[in-house]
């Protein structure tokens, strides 16, 4: 049982770390669909008895996080004619080390949480931490503006993880929600995107201190 | 019924301004059903609250809160009436005169933002009057304070504006925390979140701390010196409907606060009442002083509302000497004129902003020496504001009068009884009263001889023209309740016996007032006088029709080429009060003087700044500034920076998680 729910957070933990080290826009959201895909499959792993319902989740999931989002995510970076290259603050060396080091540090904390038993067994908690902190450090390591919403869009994922924790107690219905959010979240900020880049013809995030008084 | 008609009242006027924010931008129906929504919420708040002053009944109301199991009490009682009367008539004048005064399609950017924040602001101060629980107080307190920083900020392109409101916005926020430390205090006191009057056992010491911070909070509200640096730029900066209301409503919503909390004190010490009098003698000289030295006309109206506030706090430290001298006269005299005066200076100090709007309206500027000549262009402007200039001067027969004769015969109460002995030193005030009667006068002279009387200075007031009828309509009705006030003063007995009542809890109040004066001597004198000016008028007028007036150049002493600059202005008015009031207003001239043979031309002018503002507060905000700039470095406006900071706080509180104890025992063990 463990092994069929590990295997796929192990393809995550893997992929947080790519995206971490990754120097290509291209790549960073095709992998940031993958992950998403691997996700969305997990409640059919958790769930004892599958019905149509959460089969339905699963598909929508899947098809708004790997298809939707990342080609929005490609069009904006078609229309407002960037680089297609991902601007770091520090390196991709050190963020990927530090990326490793919040993975170990969450795998340790996690075994001292106060948890019930399916949470303390699997790699549900580590891997949820290790992605949250995988959102924050692209969203505070990198400047322009579509890697930050790459970053809001990872650290959904993190709390989507931590959510399978819940599974009995949060209906899916709920879940769609979030989605639902997400997607009109990336939806409204691949449109502020083109505005920026009209008003500072950038899309540094840099640029955006010119704002404050 | 009285508290469903306000609550239904303040309802309406709160949503008056949502339908417009759906509308497009130079659409007016949304203004138009906003002036409906308020007057009409307007009429049935003014029905409530006298009915509640009228009868002196008490209603209670529990509101669901915004939290489960916190409910916001309310409670309207005479005293609460006597208030939100006020700010309904306000409220439905403002807004009659603000569909003329700030036309959608003129301003098209800020009308509906202002429309939609104007009733939300009248809405939170009824409920600060209505407020029964310190919650309920505080949450209405703190929408009062930032709808109307965002009105005074409303042309907030405008350098000036923005710094206005800013100052404001740190005042209003002093005073808040002020009233946080005050209602913790209560809640030691007496042990419940209720205005419950505190227990005598609690001590002079938490009262005195209570009384204080009282000071402070509401000081800053009700412009109290030297509290009191907010509100020049602020009443010069707002939208004038809004000027209106901040002078003539929301200042008076401090005062309502102090007389609130002083209800929950019991036995308040005669020194208290010595200091508020003191205090109130003090703002109502600086601010007549500090008015006549002043260019702008709003600016000038402004340090009028700091006088006035002085008469209204005289009226209360005498009514508070009363109670601590047992002296029920003293008392009501004093608490009579203090709420009368509440009601009389919102009348006739919105008044005087409603027509100096309107000059501003017509000329575009507050520069009273770019004026001139106002009279003959805008007939009824003028007229208006001469009848706001009479009230607020306290002559016969207006409304000013009435309310200052209440705090002069409580002043001199005192002196004229043998037995008060020490208090007869409270006398004094009456005589610090009658100086700022005159300068007052002085102060209306010069603005309205400089704006109305003599030929146009510039060529701003060539284009001027007289103001729509929905701006003189509300100021026609305000200067007719001035009057009727003023005129038949026996109208207001009941409803002010009423509200001195709920402020002392004495139920023997109202009669007592009614026989402190002799009310129906006065009304008969009043009217007659009022009738014998109105015959006089008329008779003037008819004997000038048939009258040929020359009109031939002023002598000019032999100059042969006068011009219309060469009439007194503003400043050479003022120039000999404010030189003889030199070591007060500290005035600053700039310019040479054109002391030479064949002067050469030179530029001169004079300012009064203000000493607070000016002179002391900037220089204190750019030291705080200095001390703060560390901390100025974690605002860059990086939004890395500021994501980071939330993993931090995000760290620390999963940390607080982490089980240390645990992990210690666990290592240790082994």
């Amino acid at each position: 049982m463990h092994w069929s729910i590990n295997t796929p957070l192990v393809i995550v933990l893997l992929l947080n770390l790519f995206m971490l080290s990754v120097s290509r826009m291209r790549s960073l959201i095709y992998s940031a669909a993958a992950q998403g895909v691997i996700l969305s499959a997990l409640p059919l792993l958790l769930e004892k008895r599958i019905d149509s319902m959460i089969i339905i989740v699963a598909l929508v999931t899947a098809a708004i996080k790997g298809l939707l989002i990342p080609q929005m995510l490609h069009k904006a970076l078609r229309d407002a004619q960037i680089k297609r290259e991902v601007e770091p603050l520090i390196g991709f060396l050190p963020t990927m080390l530090l990326g490793a080091l919040g993975t170990a540090v969450s795998i340790t904390f996690a075994a001292y949480l106060p948890m019930t038993q399916t949470g303390s067994s699997t790699l549900i908690i580590p891997a949820s931490f290790s992605t949250v902190l995988t959102g924050f450090l692209l969203l505070t390591t990198r400047y322009k503006a579509i890697t930050q919403v790459i970053g809001y869009l990872i650290l959904e994922n993190g709390i989507y993880i931590f959510g399978m924790l819940l599974l009995a107690a949060v209906p899916f219905l709920v879940e769609l929600g979030i989605l639902l959010d997400l997607f009109v979240g990336i939806f409204v900020v691949s449109i502020i995107l083109n505005h920026i880049n009209e008003a500072f013809s950038s899309l540094d995030t840099r640029q955006l201190t010119a704002l404050k008084e | 019924m009285e508290m469903s008609l306000t609550l239904l009242a303040l309802a309406l006027i709160a949503i008056s301004g949502v339908p417009g924010l759906m509308a497009r931008r130079r659409d007016s129906w949304g203004q138009s059903i906003a002036t409906i929504l308020t007057v009409s919420g307007s009429v049935m708040g003014l029905v409530g609250g006298f009915v509640a002053l009228v009868t002196g009944r008490v209603s209670m109301a529990r509101l669901p809160g915004i939290w489960p199991g916190l409910p916001l009490h309310l409670r309207m009682d005479s005293l609460t009436a006597f208030f939100t009367v006020l700010i309904f008539l306000m409220a439905a004048a403002g807004s009659v005169y603000g569909h003329g005064y700030w036309r959608q399609a003129k301003h098209p950017t800020t009308g509906r933002k202002l429309r939609f924040l104007y009733g939300l602001l009248i809405a939170s101060m009824v409920v600060v009057t209505l407020a029964y629980d310190a919650l309920a107080f505080l949450l209405a307190w703190e929408i009062m304070a930032l709808t109307s920083y965002f009105l005074i900020a409303t042309e907030d392109h405008k350098p000036e504006c923005r710094q206005a409101a800013w100052v404001y916005f740190v005042a209003t926020h002093i005073g808040t925390l002020a009233l946080f430390a005050m209602f913790a205090l209560l809640h030691d006191a007496s042990g419940t979140f209720l205005l419950l009057p505190i227990p005598v056992a609690a001590g002079l010491g938490i009262e005195t701390a209570i009384f204080l911070l009282a000071l402070i909070g509401f000081g800053l509200k009700a412009g109290i010196m030297p509290l009191h640096f907010w509100l020049p730029g602020a009443h010069a900066n707002a939208p004038s409907h809004i000027s209106a209301l901040l002078s003539g409503v929301l200042i008076k919503i401090g005062i309502y606060g102090l007389l609130r909390i002083l209800t929950l004190l019991p036995n308040p010490p005669a020194v208290w009442g010595v200091l508020i009098l003191m205090l109130g003698t003090a703002n109502a000289l600086l601010g007549v002083m500090f008015a006549l030295g002043q260019h702008d006309i709003k600016r000038l109206l402004a340090y009028h509302s700091i006088e006035n506030i002085g008469i209204i706090l005289m009226g209360l430290g005498l009514a508070l000497i009363g109670l601590a001298a047992h002296r029920p006269v003293w008392v009501v005299l004093g608490i009579a004129g203090c709420l009368l005066h509440v009601w009389n200076h919102g009348l006739f100090k919105s008044l005087l902003f409603f027509s100096a709007g309107s000059v501003v309206h017509a000329t575009d500027t507050r520069d009273i020496d770019s004026f001139g000549g106002l009279a003959k262009r805008m007939p009824w402007s003028a007229g208006l504001f001469m009848i706001g200039a009479i009230a607020i001067c306290g002559l016969p027969p207006l409304n000013g009068f009435i309310s200052e004769l209440l705090v002069y015969l409580g002043l001199i109460r005192p002196a004229a009884n043998v037995a008060a002995g020490g208090w007869a030193a409270v006398a004094l005030g009456a005589g610090a009263l009658t100086v700022v009667g005159a300068l007052a006068v002085a102060c209306f002279v010069k603005v309205f001889g400089a704006v109305f009387l003599g030929v146009g200075r510039t060529d701003v007031t060539a284009k001027a023209h007289e103001s729509p009828m929905s701006m003189i309509g509300p100021m026609t009705v305000l200067a007719g309740v001035c009057a009727l006030i003023g005129i038949a003063p026996i109208v207001v007995v009941l409803p002010l016996g009423h509200a001195a009542a709920a402020w002392t809890g004495d139920a023997a109040v109202p009669r007592r007032l009614a026989a402190a004066l002799h009310w129906e001597t006065l009304t008969i004198i009043s009217t007659s006088f009022a009738a014998a000016l109105v015959i006089l008028m008329f008779a003037v007028r008819a004997t000038r029709r048939h009258a040929m007036v020359p009109r031939v150049p002023t002598w000019a002493c032999g100059y042969a080429r006068p011009s219309s600059r060469m009439q007194y202005t503003a400043a050479s008015f003022a120039q000999l009060l404010v030189g003889l009031l030199r070591w007060v207003l500290c005035p600053v001239t700039h310019g040479k003087e054109p002391w030479q043979l064949f002067a050469p031309s030179v530029q001169r002018h004079t300012d009064v700044p203000d000493f607070i503002t000016d002179r002391v507060g900037f220089k204190a905000w750019n030291q705080f500034k200095r001390w703060l700039m560390p901390v100025r470095r974690v605002q860059q406006g990086s939004v890395q920076e500021y994501l980071l900071y939330m993993l931090l706080a995000l760290f620390l509180l999963l940390g607080s998680l982490i089980p240390i104890e645990s992990i210690f025992m666990h290592v240790m063990g082994r």
